[in-house]
């Protein structure tokens, strides 16, 4: 089951040094954890708990998600627009499993 | 005799009781506090970090815990110089103290992110930013919950 994560870059199209803003969605269940089923047994933890965001390669900005963070995991940041190429985006899960998202910018 | 030793033995047993109900509680998890504190100092490296430069922007009253939207802004100027080099959040009510911690890098150009969180009760949120220059910022507010968002 591949999921598609929805990103959005607020220009594709920018001068160098613009700032440009991602908006990133995804669909997780981010278990926490903490919650029982019916029965009373702990249900497991599963989160994406690493997410990273490289343009053209380069690391921009990552975070380190923790149980706390809500399901369908929403992320919004900035990044110094440098050069043109490819903006991806990764999720990391618990058990080790991606979700790779690609926009691509274009620096002029 | 009997009547003293009787009281003693009742202040004693009374005593034993208190103590054990403070063990009981410190190693509750429902309303103890968690390791918040903790957490913040491995992360300054035992440093206490000033207020300011930080900013938080999150709701007074959240309806829901489970999606409360938060936005942290660090003021810096973002280059090679200084830049915020990462930002640590903690809730000190919820049953674990990390929320997220966002890495920033001066091709980041703005030391500013949002995502949505989880509270499970009214509390704090704690916000500390580390400069690349060593040095820590900090900012805190605090949330009312009406519905709480970590489940049973």
């Amino acid at each position: 089951m591949a999921v598609k994560p929805r990103i959005k870059l607020d220009k594709k199209d920018a001068k160098k040094g613009d700032l440009v803003e991602v908006k990133a969605l995804v669909s997780h269940i981010m278990e926490s954890g903490q919650r029982k089923d019916g029965k009373g047994d702990v249900i497991p933890r599963k989160i994406l708990n690493k997410f990273t965001c490289t343009v053209n390669g380069k690391e921009v900005f990552s975070a380190d998600f923790e149980p706390a963070i809500s399901a369908n995991p929403y992320i919004q940041f900035k990044f110094k627009a440098q050069e043109s190429g490819p903006v991806v985006l990764t999720w990391t899960d618990d058990d080790g499993s991606k979700i790779v998202g690609e926009e691509t910018i274009t620096v002029s | 005799m009997t009547l003293i030793s009787n009281r003693r033995q009742a202040l004693a047993i009374g005593a034993g009781a208190v103590a054990a109900a403070i063990l009981v509680s410190s190693n509750g998890p429902a309303f103890a506090a968690n390791d918040s504190g903790d957490l913040i100092k491995k992360f300054t490296g035992g440093k206490t970090p000033a207020e300011g430069r930080v900013k938080f922007d999150l709701p007074e009253i959240a309806e829901n815990g489970n999606t409360v939207p938060m936005t942290v802004t660090v003021e810096s100027p973002m280059t090679e110089q200084l830049y915020v080099s990462d930002v640590l959040v903690v809730a000190d009510g919820n049953p674990r103290a990390g929320v997220v911690a966002f890495h920033f890098s001066p091709a980041s150009g703005m030391a500013e992110a949002n995502t949505r969180i989880r509270l499970a009760t009214s509390q704090n949120i704690i916000a500390v930013a580390k400069m690349s220059d060593g040095t820590f910022f900090m900012a805190s507010k605090q949330v009312k919950v009406t519905i709480g968002g970590c489940g049973g």
